[in-house]
């Protein structure tokens, strides 16, 4: 085991020797290991990679040398490179090449061409519209992104903290362990302007030296939210999962701003990788003597925990995880005392998200006129999202603040998937609202959206076509919040699912004059009485969806009829002209509902059917509409 | 009813300094042991942390991911996040439930192999829809995938 780095020339020295060790290094292979690669199988290219090198006697290193031996290949286990659609990736250095798609069987050719050869595969590049793009930087969806707190994420090893070393990580945890005081650290964090990542955009800066002001305490904490619960939404797993020492740092970083000496991490259940990675990072900070006490002989300790989520949404509330860490019922409770002055233990406590403290390492290294060189006077910086559904790209991708929605579905995402149009963006999850055609322009930053009855949130994009029904939508948020609610308080517990009984019975056809109007009186009420954040928030997504979308309420409520033929209930199945009277609708329906010759087009007897969609499924020519 | 090890909870209750702050990893690990909480585990280690066992259940009914029911081999998590929604992982909940020839109320299938459970969001939503095996992604379902997933898994298991 290595031995503890005791002094700030022992640091630099090691960590010059990491930086020496990373150029030595002049070809690697980076084999993306996100989740989504993984779940593609690109565990098992890696092990192939490794094993034909080997067989070729080929020298890789998965592991940064001190003393490297001569020129060798890394080859190592990178976090998420961002372009999940065209996953497995892999990248190659020194030219910066993405490979997509790769499966075990193009490992040989990888090897035989690109390692040994130096050659490029054309097959495995990404083209688009006739042309590759053999650099990753160049290919559309990474070009038009800034990337800060993924900058390193996917392009070095995640369970290395040689690797982080080796790419000034930690510098800036000793710039304000030898170099700052408390108070200019948090001075630097507040004119960088950073506001949360986790929703609500509270300015950082505040926070911490709200933490600072209890000198009387003897005892605070810092506390990592990396509880991401909304649904659509996995920037802080990236981030956890590619670059966990950047988090850790960014943690002890507030410790020493604030005199906490004790941080926990609470990451949810869902993510059995994201806890993986942070607990080897956490192993190897403390061999290293980068985390515990006398940090680098500084005098100055920070000891860290992780904590598992168990499956309860509303715990991203910041008094119910810390409820949840101390071994309760994951409640929120009425504020004040906000966490600031009374918050995990009873004492004060320092609560930011994952992407808000991955944040900090470079706040601090490249100083708060840098971090403003970017985004908006009154958000800047960047911002993670995951841009998700039906869009061509999706992924993980990382703007400045204030980019707009149509750089970011059009030139990032490529545009809608299938050809379909668009219709809305659903941004914020169950707090958020929906983006339509007329918000394309608007910049994305804390206060623009904000004036729309949106919000950022954590950043979960979910791009909808033309086939989404918005009442379903609405309906899926309300039903998800029903089930998350903690159920403490009454206009939560009970006006939610109120409000989900009114929406299902719209998208079951059995919606009624009157409907509307009590969807908006008691999404006030629980808007104004709700506990915490989580149900104040609730009513968003229905509330947005019907200043957006009224009409198709409308539809659904006295037409008895949903356009986009999601809700089944509704859906009224129809034979077009196109029918060539193959008799094969006919010969499926399990009700005998549709009749017709031989060669001529066959008719649906509505009173009959049963909606369960066999006919159109098994339409040979597709002449079955829904609709 | 499955026999608990009582020397296995001692393992895990010692890890943890039997302090009831650290309830929810004590029983994360149980649950990670039997697949599900045992009733007879929950009262003692109601006694051993020195927590009252209505406090106790109280949080492990809280919490989404207990189990007081016991599961099958394979805990196939379903994804019904807002991604996964919109790229239809209604109609892959619904091929699986057929598949396995379970409905909602059942915690497991009948020959004790298949558990299904509906989660917000696994947070891979790039790849939606998906569906979690124990603790393995299976992404870009389809309801053709998921019974093929299904077979695969029975012959498996069996």
């Amino acid at each position: 085991m290595r031995t503890k780095i005791r002094s700030l020339d022992e640091f630099r020295a090691l960590q010059a020797k990491y930086i020496a060790a990373r150029e030595t290094e002049k070809r690697k292979v980076l084999v993306c290991c996100g989740t989504g690669c993984v779940a593609g199988g690109n565990l098992n290219v890696y092990q192939e990679l490794k094993k034909q090198m080997d067989a070729r006697g080929i020298a890789c290193e998965v592991q940064l040398a001190e003393e490297p031996a001569g020129d060798s290949i890394g080859l190592k286990k990178s976090g998420c490179h961002g372009f999940c659609e065209m996953g497995p990736l892999v990248r190659i250095e020194p030219e910066g090449w993405l490979y997509t798609k790769c499966k075990v069987e193009d490992v040989e050719e990888i090897v035989e061409k690109t390692i040994v050869g130096g050659e490029f595969i054309e097959r495995l590049g990404y083209a688009k519209g006739g042309t590759l793009h053999k650099r990753q930087e160049d290919i559309p969806f990474y070009k038009k992104q800034t990337r800060r707190v993924l900058e390193h994420c996917g392009h070095i090893d995640a369970e290395s903290i040689e690797e982080y070393l080796s790419i000034g990580g930690y510098t800036a945890l000793t710039k304000c362990l030898f170099d700052l005081s408390g108070e200019e650290i948090i001075k630097e964090v507040t004119d960088s302007g950073l506001r949360g990542r986790g929703g609500a955009g509270f300015p950082a800066g505040k926070k911490w030296s709200q933490v600072a002001a209890h000198t009387e305490e003897p005892i605070k904490y810092i506390v990592c939210n990396g509880d991401e619960g909304d649904p659509g939404a996995f920037m802080d797993r990236s981030c956890m999962e590619g670059d966990p020492h950047k988090v850790l740092e960014g943690m002890i970083i507030a410790g020493v701003a604030t005199g906490s000496t004790e941080g926990y991490i609470y990451v949810r259940a869902e993510y059995p990788m994201a806890v993986h990675r942070l607990t080897i990072a956490i192993e190897q900070a403390e061999a290293l003597g980068l985390l515990g006490d006398d940090i680098l002989g500084s005098g100055k300790n920070f000891h860290m925990h992780i904590n598992c989520g168990a499956g309860a949404f509303v715990c991203g509330e910041g008094s119910a995880m810390t409820a949840s860490i101390e071994g309760n019922r994951g409640m929120p409770r009425t504020k004040p005392p906000r966490s600031v002055d009374k918050g995990l233990f009873g004492r004060p406590t320092c609560l930011n998200n994952v992407e808000t403290f991955a944040n900090v390492p470079d706040i601090i290294k490249k100083g708060a006129t840098w971090f403003r060189s970017l985004g908006t006077e009154g958000s800047p910086g960047t911002k993670a999202f995951a841009l998700t559904g039906n869009v061509v790209n999706t992924g993980l991708i990382e703007v400045p603040m204030g980019a707009t929605m149509r750089e970011v579905v059009y030139d990032i995402g490529g545009g809608i998937k299938n050809g379909k149009a668009f219709k809305a963006v659903q941004i914020g999850g169950p707090s958020g609202g929906c983006l339509t055609e007329e918000h394309m322009d608007l910049p994305m930053d804390f206060d623009s959206l904000k004036k729309v009855g949106a919000i950022i949130g954590s950043g979960g994009l979910v791009v909808m076509d033309e086939d989404t029904c918005m009442v379903s939508i609405a309906q899926f948020f309300m039903n998800f919040i029903c089930e998350e609610s903690c159920g403490k308080c009454t206009p939560c517990r009970e006006g939610t699912t109120r409000m989900n009984d009114i929406l299902t019975r719209i998208t079951e056809g059995k919606g009624k004059e009157g409907d509307i109007a009590e969807l908006k009186h008691l999404a006030k009420m629980i808007q104004t009485s709700s506990l915490c954040g989580l149900g104040k928030t609730a009513p968003n997504p229905v509330l947005s969806t019907l200043q957006n979308f009224e009409d198709e309420y409308r539809e659904h409520i006295f037409e008895k009829k949903c356009r986009c033929g999601s809700c089944k209930d509704l859906a009224n199945f129809v034979i077009t002209d196109k029918c060539i009277g193959c008799t094969k609708c006919a010969r499926n329906c399990p009700v005998g509902a549709i009749t017709g010759t031989v060669r001529q087009k066959h008719v649906i007897d509505t009173t009959k059917c049963i909606k369960c969609g066999a006919c159109k499924a098994g339409c040979p020519v597709g002449a079955i509409k829904e609709g | 009813m499955e026999q608990i090890d009582f020397k296995v909870i001692d393992g895990i209750l010692e890890k943890y300094d039997c302090d009831s702050s650290k309830i929810i990893a004590i029983m994360q690990d149980v649950q990670e042991k039997y697949r599900y909480l045992p009733q007879p585990a929950l009262s003692y280690i109601a006694e051993k942390v020195g927590m009252s066992e209505s406090k106790l259940f109280g949080v492990a009914t809280f919490y989404g991911n207990f189990s007081l029911d016991a599961k099958g081999k394979y805990v196939l998590k379903v994804c019904r996040g807002t991604a996964c929604h919109v790229r239809k992982s209604g109609t892959v909940l619904q091929a699986l439930y057929e598949a396995t020839g379970m409905n909602e109320k059942q915690s497991s299938s009948d020959d004790g192999l298949f558990s299904i459970e509906i989660v917000s969001c696994l947070g891979a939503c790039g790849l939606s829809p998906v569906v979690m095996v124990n603790d393995t992604v299976h992404a870009q379902m389809t309801p053709d995938k998921a019974k093929e997933l299904i077979e695969e898994l029975r012959a498996e298991g069996a």
